[in-house]
């Protein structure tokens, strides 16, 4: 293999395992943010108790966003010189502003968020708490820019192969930027509802009878439901801006080869680019016409369009980016199975079962466990999509991946890529593995039989406190 | 903007200096925690870790941030030279990071993970912060070296790894001086006093092999009248280096008052070796090869860049202060609530 592909699976490899962490902490931050407003509000300890879970959960969860944070912003230099040598006019100041706004922000009030409870009076705890969640969403907010600048290229001339700001403000606002930036920051808090959601159940499931538990399941459920319709419908209209943008990633997506009106809704097939055809097709008839166009009749582009005439394509690889899609509507939709099952359930035996965990039952409850990661499942599918749908352009237009990649022999790139995995695969496994750890201490140390009704006075609450809570 | 005279003139500089501070505050406090980190192996008991580990808990993720601002300057500001110096380097920044994201995890995970294997996230906090220390000082031989790579330049840098492992420890240990008490405060005197060695080896080497290998550096620093103008350098190490051997002999003091001593003269003393470094490359940012002004990004999106980090630098300088005088005095063990 060459240094262009194994470049790229590192690439691939490292901003994946990286994006599993901020994906948790942009949205944790401010669910722990609600914890504690909760709690400041009622004085119910329960909230104390989920806040007290959940900022283990985010603590560990950001120290792996950072370190694997770092690796990427060496990697621009390590494997895409070319990058920033023809757009860094344009990547370095948007990078420098996340640095500078976001990254400090989170990492010094993180240290008086996590260690300063006892240190700080109550309401710069608080603040604490909002600037780290305000950060990771303001670091969400410049790579996503730079993200979407990459993909509808805007506010700029080129003068001998570089690139050159002539209008910031279309470049911050470039064409794709607020439908990503939803899109993602949806996807960040269904990821952290179904981990909360998830957790928790294990928890019930456990027999824990802790009012924390309970509060935080319910908030998981709720969040989750109230998201998921937010968030099919702000992906309706993301991929209806990327039509008008980027037409072949559509028709990637869509595995439709021919433009023409009635266009089907293919809901499964194997597409094989080799034969420019589907097989094993099962679609929905002039579907894709109603979704993009919402109109029976209506022109969809198709993959032939996008052929050079010696035949080779112009289109990103279709098999991924067609799967991928499949992967991340299909987690979509189970999600908003279970979460509007949990809601009809808990309203329904709002009366009848005090308990969230009878209230719930067991099965819906380990279908949530199940689920506790199908966040990351669906970011990761959503960012395949988006990032090989984009191929063989780095800057649509402007610079092709190829063009970008270090001469670095291969085999220094295959050795480092080799650590890297080593390290990823057991660093996931050790966090997944840890999470439910800690939910297993938890609910071993919570007492079974405590009665919601009767708040526990705040004297009672740090025998809830497993040993390990102390770092 | 021609105010200041013309921005491809000193638009280059300024950022050459944003970077070489971020450097060196990099250098102190992420240098005191990675002190920590190596100084671990010595610890002796489980109890003791635990209190090194509660020095430098809520501190050392804002300390790493200036590593990403300093690479991040060079990102921005030198984008071409950047691409340049890490391709060269490809192979132990791989090791750093490999390093960092060890010493990182293993900070939440030992206090998370079973009991059990907690053992085994101490071994990825040491092993994690050496092997970041080891692959920092292998980069600077290879950057004095002008990132040729041959025996005698590789083992120029292993000579400089193996030094500035011996740096971080001290400025770990002065570290540790402040924020302890009782047998691991005279336990970290000691191994201060032994650190120091290492230190002033690092520094002696640096500067015999920076003029030996570079005429021009030589020029730089052995002519008439430039030689006046920087004496104060060398003398100044020499003169801290023994202030700090003597302060070392003393403390523990009774009352605990003189604890920051160390650890401020040791930040003097890496002040003093940086800005002699500094003054040698100038104004090549890869030595011998491409200067800051070839270096540099377009004025305009420099220009941006400046004018946020007039404002938010000193705002982040200040909230990094209150961080500080929040978890000052000895340190306690680390509680979420
Ligand atoms: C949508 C969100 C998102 C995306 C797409 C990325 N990041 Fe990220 N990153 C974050 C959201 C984030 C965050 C939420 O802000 C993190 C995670 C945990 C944390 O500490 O901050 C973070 C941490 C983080 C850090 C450590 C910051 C620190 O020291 O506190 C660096 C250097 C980067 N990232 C760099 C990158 C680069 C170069 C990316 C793209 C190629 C990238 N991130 C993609
Ligand atoms: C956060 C979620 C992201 C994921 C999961 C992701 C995933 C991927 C994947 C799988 C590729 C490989 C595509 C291919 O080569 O066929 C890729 C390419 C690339 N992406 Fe992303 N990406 C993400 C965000 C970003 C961001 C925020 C940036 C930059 C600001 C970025 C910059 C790049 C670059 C430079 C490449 C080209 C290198 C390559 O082709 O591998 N990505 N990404
Ligand atoms: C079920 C309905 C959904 C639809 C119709 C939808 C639509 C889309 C489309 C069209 C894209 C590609 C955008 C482009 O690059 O042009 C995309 C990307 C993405 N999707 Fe979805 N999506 C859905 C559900 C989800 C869910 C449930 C998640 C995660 C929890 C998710 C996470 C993502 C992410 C992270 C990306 C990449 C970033 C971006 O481009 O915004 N999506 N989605």
């Amino acid at each position: 293999m060459d240094a262009l592909i194994l470049s790229r699976i590192q690439f691939g490899a490292n901003i994946s395992f990286h994006i599993l962490f901020p994906t948790i902490t942009i949205a944790l931050g401010w669910l722990l943010l609600f914890f504690k407003l909760r709690f400041n509000a009622t004085g119910e300890e329960g909230w104390m108790d989920a806040y007290r879970f959940f900022v283990k959960v985010f603590a560990l969860t950001f120290a792996l966003g950072v370190v694997s944070g770092i690796t990427m912003s060496f990697q621009f230099g390590t494997n895409w010189p070319g990058f920033m040598e023809h757009v860094g006019n344009i990547a370095g100041p948007l990078l420098a502003y996340e640095i500078m706004t976001a990254f400090f922000l989170e990492a010094v009030f993180l240290g008086i968020m996590l260690f300063g409870f006892r240190r700080v009076p109550g309401w710069l705890h608080t603040l604490a708490t909002f600037l780290v969640a305000f950060g990771t969403t303001m670091s969400a907010f410049w790579i996503l820019v730079l993200n979407s600048w990459m993909h509808t290229p805007a506010g700029f001339e080129m003068r001998d192969g570089v690139a050159h700001a002539t209008d910031w403000f279309a470049i911050v606002f470039n064409p794709s930027m607020p439908y990503r930036l939803l899109h993602m920051l949806l996807a960040s808090g269904l990821t952290c509802a179904f981990l909360i959601a998830g957790l928790s159940a294990f928890r019930l499931l456990r027999g824990d009878r802790s009012v924390g538990v309970q509060k935080a399941m319910k908030t998981g459920v709720i969040v989750a439901a109230g998201l998921i319709p937010l968030q099919i419908l702000a992906g309706d209209m993301h991929g209806l801006n990327t039509l008008e943008h980027q037409p072949a990633k559509v028709a990637a997506m869509e595995g439709n080869w021919e433009t023409g009106p009635h266009v089907p809704l293919v809901l499964f097939a194997v597409p094989d680019q080799g034969a420019r055809q589907n097989n094993y097709e099962i679609s929905i008839p002039s579907g894709a016409s109603l979704v993009l166009k919402h109109d029976p009749a209506g022109v969809v582009p198709g993959l032939n369009d996008f052929v050079a005439a010696d035949g080779t394509p112009l289109h990103p690889p279709v098999a991924p980016v067609f799967y991928g899609f499949r992967v991340m509507v299909g987690t979509g939709m189970a999600m908003l199975g279970l979460s509007f099952l949990g809601v009809f359930l808990m309203i329904r035996r709002r009366k009848t079962q005090p308990h969230m965990a009878e209230r719930l039952g067991k099965w819906p409850l380990r279908a949530f466990v199940a689920m506790t990661f199908s966040g990351w499942v669906a970011t990761l599918a959503g960012w395949y999509v988006t990032e090989i749908g984009r191929q063989p352009w780095l800057v649509t237009g402007v610079l092709t991946t190829a063009d970008a990649v270090a001469d670095v022999p291969a085999t220094m790139v295959l050795s480092t890529l080799i650590g890297y995995l080593t390290v990823y695969a057991t660093l996931t496994i050790a966090y997944i593995s840890v999470l439910f750890y800690l939910a297993r201490k938890a609910s071993n140390s919570a007492s079974p039989v405590s009665l919601p009704e009767a708040p526990r006075s705040a004297a009672a609450a740090p025998k809830l406190l497993p040993v390990g809570v102390s770092q | 903007m021609t105010f200041f005279g013309d921005p491809e003139v000193w638009l280059p500089l300024v950022f050459a200096g944003l970077m070489g501070f971020s450097i060196l505050v990099y250098v102190v406090l992420d240098g005191f925690d990675l002190g920590v980190g190596i100084l671990f192996a010595g610890a002796g008991s489980e109890e003791r870790r635990d209190r090194m580990v509660a020095s430098i808990g809520p501190f050392w993720d804002a300390n790493e941030t200036w590593l990403v601002l300093a690479v991040g300057i060079l990102l921005v500001a030198f984008p071409v030279a950047h691409g340049t110096i890490l391709t060269a380097l490809y192979l132990p920044v791989a090791l750093m990071l490999l390093g960092l994201i060890l010493r990182g995890v293993a900070f939440e995970f030992r206090a998370k993970a079973p009991a059990r294997q907690k053992w085994a996230w101490d071994v990825a906090f040491f092993g994690g912060s050496l092997l970041t220390a080891l692959s920092q000082g292998f980069m600077l031989g290879m950057y004095i070296m002008g990132l040729e790579w041959s025996w005698m330049t590789a083992s120029f840098a292993i000579l400089t790894a193996l030094c500035l492992v011996a740096g971080y420890a001290f400025i770990g240990a002065c570290w540790l001086i402040i924020k302890t008490e009782g047998e691991l405060q005279r336990g970290s005197v000691r191994a201060a006093q032994w650190a120091l060695w290492g230190v002033v080896a690092g520094i002696a080497a640096v500067s015999i092999a920076t003029p030996l290998v570079s005429p021009r550096i030589l020029e730089r620093w052995f002519s008439i009248p430039e030689i006046f103008v920087l004496i104060p350098l060398p003398v100044g190490s020499i003169v801290l280096v023994a202030v700090l051997a003597v302060i070392l002999r003393h403390l523990p003091d009774a009352t605990d008052t003189w604890s920051w001593l160390p650890f401020a003269g040791g930040t003097a003393l890496f002040a003093t070796a940086f800005t002699g470094l500094a003054y040698s490359f100038y104004p090549y940012v890869v030595p011998g090869d491409m200067t800051i002004y070839e270096a540099a990004a377009a004025p305009e999106s420099l220009i941006i860049i400046l004018v946020g980090s007039l404002f938010v630098l000193p705002v982040i300088v200040s909230y990094s202060v209150l961080a500080y005088t929040v978890f000052r005095g000895k340190a306690s063990e680390l509680r979420y609530d």
